[in-house]
């Protein structure tokens, strides 16, 4: 089955003072539930490994991670074909209870923001105080027109979420705001601040 | 442009992260209500100087709609809270009346 | 005439020289001049026309508030109207043209209006051109065209090479103006512990200190300035900006600045500009103060100057205005002038001094240096056309018949007290007050503009605060005001150090000079350079019974033009209080309007031109529409084919075709844009109930039902199909424009009215790849896949099931919109490209093709099935379509239950739906109306029905529509009128909407 699905945007790459890389097919698996029922943290942590994460925050596993939605919704990223898997042992796992298990994987696509800058990028699109997030933390928000999650997957990266029908458009915003030249140096580097 | 607070994911984000839902607390009136009743609901807005009390969503945050306390003349925001409530919590109703001692009350 | 000093200069760098052009000219100046110095340093004193005189006209200032000499920059399309020459930095290549003139600068036919400025007074626009009325359109109003305006727009053709782009900040204090108080106020908020950022309009930091001959703790201001710019940038918690203007301050701390990142490196990979949209906890303004210009006859005269825009251009350009200056003035701050000429070498004529006494330091200074100086005298008009030649002088308190002394001149310095620059403060309701002293509004810091918290987030100080001497001190207090109002523990701040100026005598006002100036001087006494607009105009405005601000403003246009006044506001509501015999304070000033000069439209479109204008939704099979002939038909963001061309065939060929092969073989549509919506939870049934017309709790696992959502008017807003998953959980598909919207609908009514139903919904729209096989042959090509059985037993008409096609993860749905044979099958939307080449090709030999949107429309026009915002259009009820059956009589409650119930719902005399087919087989005009013989009592037309969905329909051949029609239903056979082109009617018969498999025979096969 892998060899009939493609990602969004598969293979695009631009190089500006920050590096734009859509990541590939990307497992999505989404859980409304009660975040603090005892049922939904074991059937989370058995499933993913990882334990429910705190508000606006992205828990990892060796798997999988999970990511804080809403108070009530939860994402679960992890590879492309084990998404049918894990959706489906979360729902047997919750069965009977009040909880809703949806794989979304192909509802979005997905782009790392890879270099220092990463927030001098984002802050051309979204009104996002970057300085306010650190490593493991989501937010969501609005990059120029359309919704985007933003989590900050690495010490130099951001992992950008978007839904898969503006992955064109979201492809083009984030190679403009990165082009060279037009890096606007507000967000002052962690080795020049400490 | 206003700053909100979404009480629901501690957000705070401008106005353009939300849309506005208007007046909070309307009671809706189904079948079986009267003409009056039902045109109140539909049609008669506050739309007052001052105190006021709205909905909004976190359309492009966490999805939730909340409840907004403002003055609609100087932008002040009283306070946000979740939409789950039929009135406005006393705490927020006790910082307008500080705030606004001659406002007249929820009603 | 004007010309480069042989020394001095602090802001150039004479080893760095640039060309430039002038209207053709080629001429020379120095790495960081204005264009206007460098203009000036080559003896071009002329630069431009007004506006409605078409008078000479010069530079009149040294920064943003200049309302004369404006250019047209660069060329074909980076040409840009209306640029101000002292804001411009010069680089090497710059184009430059001067405006609104014709044929030349020099020579001007136009200036003929001067002749007959009677004619061109206040509100000359609703007087003067009133009669004959069609001289208006053929005569006036091409004159005014013509002879009015400033620079001429870009071409329409032309196309902004340039890159602009936005920003989102965030700081504790922001500081606007980069003199020396904001430079004070930025390094103790700092200090005290805030993230700071400092904005400075200009490419130099220090504001006029250096010029006005501020010293700091003994020495020169620019000794600080550098010190003070260094620490700054080393201090982590403090950013800087030169170039960048403090535009607009508006709600909750937002500021909007405008970055001008490149403008003067314009080969540079750099944006042209930068918006930032700052959030700031407070701000501080630092925006300093402008100049007033005073109103003499000849104000206007090229060579007349702002005084201190004359010693900025000395001091700091090393560009002298003249040969020969006279000085005018009702202050001691125009003596700097009058000194910093005299030290540099350029003749000072004479000081003609307002006041009959003056006796400050600088007056005493200047007499020192052997400046005469004449007391208790005004100018009574200056001499000359395009350039100063000479100035009369007269006393002050006369009015101006005669002149008592006259002296030769090349330029007039003149100074009429200051104005602090308040825009920024007023932007978003802060209050100002009457300074009785320098005669000028400042802030009242008891009335700020207040935030989100009910307290002031504005914090003025230095001369922007109407401080005109000394500023650091008053400028580390706002800072510190600043800091403590965030919460921040004020700690380090360091006391800030002392600024020393000579001590001023008070300035006298004079609003007209001479004081009481018959009408002849009075009509050439300027207010407002860029609109022309003269004290004898305001006056006039108040004889003809103008007594508010700002109906005043409009009528005469004071104030109006790019500048916004910046000169002439206090000395416009000076001269209309005394028209109206009323204290300054009591006139008020008009309302400040960001942003505070003119900020380019590409910086406000930002990133959002060419393909990310706007976002484009793209299906996931895009890519092949796109390589197989689509026509593209937008569909909210999205684009959907409207049809697929095929080589030489028309759009209308294209979609019959489609239609017939799909009626007799077998077609496949895109339909991933539907929306689908999972809706789950123990309630998930009762909630349907409540959002459907018709009941959804009934049915069955594995089968399908329509349904009509309402809003709570009754009427129709989305419908679709809804399919039940199991027990707990159904798929809601909604149109392809509802389904954002429906599913915002749907968490409203479980978040904010039944928080406590149990229910969740989930938006899976694009999560799959949705498409429809449709046509006889459907079942023969999902056979040939295998996987699935999709017989008739197995799969029923209005069921659907999961499982494979092939190697494809699918869930089909037996449902149709196009009376044929039909699934639709959705499938992750990753595989979705893949499945439908799959499909493409196994089905060649069947006569597959895909369908466009348009053959979608007719297949289910001819079956009379309804659309969405085609047969609705937020006033139809369900009723209104026929739809009764799908309205359950049940249930107690449902949206849009209470609104269906009301008088004008269940009115008879409604329109309802039926079919239309004209008599002549011919297509009815989309949207035509129904018109019945006679006239209603307004003398109108009388309508009784319109035209919802009209097409040729290939099935048919023959026209077919669907409309809206008073008591339709009941009038079947009848025929009826439309209004088609012009006076044309067109003749239709009232027929039932179902054209094409009457009993459904077909999709249920």
């Amino acid at each position: 089955m892998s060899d009939l699905a493609q990602s969004a945007l598969p293979g695009a790459e631009f190089e500006g003072f920050v590096t734009i890389r859509e990541a590939g097919l990307q497992g999505m698996v989404t859980l409304r539930a009660d975040l603090a029922a005892k049922p939904v943290i074991k059937a989370i942590k058995d499933a993913t490994g990882c334990a429910i994460p705190k508000q606006r925050r992205v828990t990892l596993g060796e798997a999988a991670s999970v990511a804080w939605m809403s108070p009530d919704e939860v994402m679960i990223f992890c590879a492309h074909d084990k998404a049918a898997s894990i959706a489906s042992a979360l729902a047997t796992a919750l069965k009977g209870s009040f909880a809703t298990v949806a794989v979304v994987s192909d509802a979005r696509a997905v782009f790392s923001v890879q270099g220092a800058a990463w927030r001098d990028a984002l802050a051309k699109i979204c009104p996002v105080d970057f300085s306010t997030l650190s490593e493991g933390d989501i937010r969501r928000t609005r990059a120029a027109q359309v919704a985007a999650a933003i989590w900050v997957s690495g010490k130099e990266e951001a992992t950008l979420v978007c839904f898969q029908s503006v992955a064109g458009y979201m492809f083009d915003l984030l190679s403009t705001v990165s082009a060279k030249g037009s890096e606007p140096d507000l967000y002052r580097l962690p080795t020049e601040t400490s | 442009m206003l700053l909100l607070t979404c009480p629901c994911c501690g957000v705070t984000a401008e106005e353009t992260e939300f849309s506005p839902g208007g007046e909070a607390h309307l009671k809706r009136f189904g079948p079986g209500s009267s003409d009056d009743d039902y045109e109140t609901y539909m049609f008669q807005r506050k739309n007052p100087r001052g105190v006021h009390f709205e909905r909004w969503r976190h359309a492009y945050g966490c999805g939730k709609w909340f409840l907004a306390a403002r003055d609609t003349m100087t932008l002040e925001v009283f306070g946000t809270y979740p939409a789950q409530t039929t009135e406005p919590p006393p705490e927020i109703i006790a910082k307008i009346k500080q705030k606004r001692p001659e406002w007249e009350g929820f009603k | 005439m004007s010309h480069r000093l042989a020394t001095g200069g602090r802001l150039i760098d004479r080893a760095q020289e640039q060309k430039f052009t002038f209207n053709g000219k080629t001429m020379r100046g120095f790495k960081g001049d204005t264009l206007a110095a460098s203009l000036l340093a080559n003896g071009q004193v002329l630069l431009g026309r007004s506006f409605k005189y078409h008078r000479p006209r010069g530079v009149v200032a040294s920064g943003a508030e200049e309302p004369n000499a404006l250019v047209g920059l660069g060329r074909g399309d980076s040409y840009e109207p209306n640029q101000r020459t002292t804001t411009t930095e010069l680089f090497d290549g710059l184009v430059a043209e001067s405006q609104n003139h014709w044929p030349n600068l020099n020579f001007d036919l136009l200036a003929l209006n001067n002749l007959v400025p009677q004619f061109l007074t206040a509100g000359f626009y609703y007087k003067t051109f009133i009669q004959p009325r069609a001289f208006w359109k053929h005569v006036y109003e091409p004159i005014i065209r013509r002879s009015a305006g400033l620079g001429k727009a870009p071409a329409t053709t032309a196309k902004d090479p340039d890159r602009y782009e936005q920003i989102y900040a965030f700081c504790d204090v922001l500081v606007i103006g980069g003199g020396i108080a904001g430079l004070q106020a930025a390094l103790s908020a700092a200090q005290a512990g805030a993230k700071v950022m400092l904005w400075e309009q200009t490419a130099y930091w220090g504001g006029r200190a250096p010029v006005d001959m501020v010293e700091i703790d003994g020495e020169p201001a620019d000794v600080w300035i550098r010190r003070t710019v260094e620490t700054l940038e080393n201090m982590p918690n403090v950013q800087t900006r030169l170039r960048c203007m403090g535009a607009g301050v508006h709600d909750h701390g937002y500021v909007l600045g405008y970055e001008r990142v490149a403008d003067h490196i314009p080969t540079s990979d750099a944006p042209r500009h930068r918006l930032w949209r700052m959030r700031a906890g407070q701000i501080v303004t630092a925006t300093g103060a402008i100049e007033r210009p005073l109103s003499f006859a000849g104000n206007d005269v090229p060579g007349v100057m702002l005084a201190s825009a004359m010693r900025d251009y000395v001091v700091n350009f090393a560009v002298a205005p003249g040969k020969e200056v006279v000085v005018v003035t009702n202050n001691d701050d125009a003596y700097r002038t009058a000194i910093t000429l005299r030290k540099a070498g350029v003749g000072v004529a004479a000081v003609v001094d307002a006041r009959q006494d003056p006796q400050g330091a600088l007056p005493m200074h200047a007499r020192e240096l052997g400046i005469r100086i004449l007391t208790g005298k005004g100018i009574r008009k200056v001499k000359g056309g395009k350039r100063v030649t000479g100035v009369e002088i007269c006393r002050i308190d006369s009015k101006g018949t005669a002149y008592t002394d006259k002296l030769d001149c090349d330029a007039v310095a003149m100074s009429g007290g200051w104005s602090p620059v308040v825009h920024l403060w007023s932007h978003c309701g802060g209050k100002l007050i009457w300074d009785e002293d320098g005669s000028f509004f400042r802030p009242d810091p008891d009335r700020p503009p207040l935030g989100a918290n009910g307290s002031g987030f504005v914090q003025t100080c230095g001369s922007a605060a109407g401080q005109m001497g000394a500023v650091l001190a008053d400028a580390h207090a706002s800072a510190i005001k600043a800091a403590e109002a965030l919460g921040t523990t004020v700690a380090a701040a360091a006391a800030p150090a002392t600024d020393t100026m000579p001590d001023a005598a008070p300035m006298e006002p004079v609003w007209m000079m001479p004081r009481n100036a018959e009408y002849d001087l009075r009509m050439k006494m300027w207010l407002d350079f860029q609109n022309d607009v003269k004290v004898a105009d305001v006056q006039l405005a108040a004889r003809e019974g103008y007594q508010s601000v700002e109906h005043t403003k409009r009528y005469t246009t004071l104030g109006m033009a790019t500048d916004q006044g910046k000169l002439s506001n206090i000395n416009g509501l000076a001269i209309l209080s005394d028209a109206l015999g009323q204290p300054i304070p009591a006139t008020g000033t008009t309302t400040f309007r960001p942003p505070y000069t003119p900020i380019s439209l590409a910086a406000i479109a930002g990133e959002a031109r060419g393909t990310v204008f706007q976002p484009l939704r793209r299906t996931p099979l895009h890519d092949w529409h796109t390589e197989n002939g689509a026509d593209w038909e937008p569909v909210g963001q999205w684009r959907r084919p409207y049809t697929y061309r095929q080589a030489g065939e028309s759009r209308h060929d294209a979609v019959n075709r489609e239609v017939k092969n799909t009626r007799q073989n077998i077609g496949l549509l895109d339909a991933s844009t539907l929306g689908k919506i999972l809706v789950s939870g123990p309630d998930a049934g009762r909630f349907l109930d409540m959002l459907y017309t018709n009941m959804m709790s009934t049915l069955k696992p594995g089968k399908c039902r329509y349904g009509l959502m309402c809003n709570e008017n009754g009427f129709l807003m989305d419908d679709g199909v809804v399919a039940r998953i199991d027990e707990q959980s159904f798929l809601v598909h909604t149109t392809s424009g509802g389904a954002d919207h429906i599913h915002a609908w749907m968490e409203d009514w479980l978040q904010c009215e039944w928080w406590d139903w149990k229910v969740h919904t989930v938006n899976l729209t694009e999560q799959f790849a949705q498409i429809a096989v449709v046509g006889p042959k459907a079942r023969t090509l999902l056979e040939r896949l295998g996987g699935m059985d999709v017989s008739r037993e197995a799969l029923p008409f209005m069921e659907w099931r999961d499982g494979k096609l092939g190697a494809f993860d699918v869930r089909v749905f037996r449902i149709s919109f196009s009376g044929e044979l039909s699934f639709e099958i959705a499938v992750p939307a990753s595989q979705g490209r893949a499945f439908w080449d799959k499909l493409m090709e196994e089905g060649k030999d069947l006569g597959i093709m895909p369908y466009g949107t348009e053959a979608l429309h007719i297949l289910r026009a001819e079956k009379g099935f309804i659309m969405i915002g085609d047969e609705t259009d937020g006033t139809v009820i369900p009723q209104d379509l026929g739809l009764n059956w799908a309205i359950s009589k049940k249930k107690e409650d449902f949206l849009g239950k209470r609104g269906m119930e009301r008088e004008a719902m269940i009115d008879p005399m409604r329109w309802k739906l039926v079919g239309l087919e004209t008599l002549d087989g011919s297509v009815l005009p989309h949207g035509a109306l129904a018109v019945r013989a006679g006239k209603n009592t307004n003398g109108q037309a009388i309508t009784e029905g319109r035209v919802t969905s009209t097409y040729y329909s290939a099935t048919l051949g023959r026209g077919i529509a669907m409309g809206l029609v008073e008591r339709g239903p009941e009038r079947m056979g009848e025929e009826i009128s439309f209004a088609g082109e012009g006076d044309k009617r067109i003749t239709a018969r009232i027929i039932d909407p179902v054209l094409y498999d009457k009993e459904g025979e077909k999709q249920n096969v």
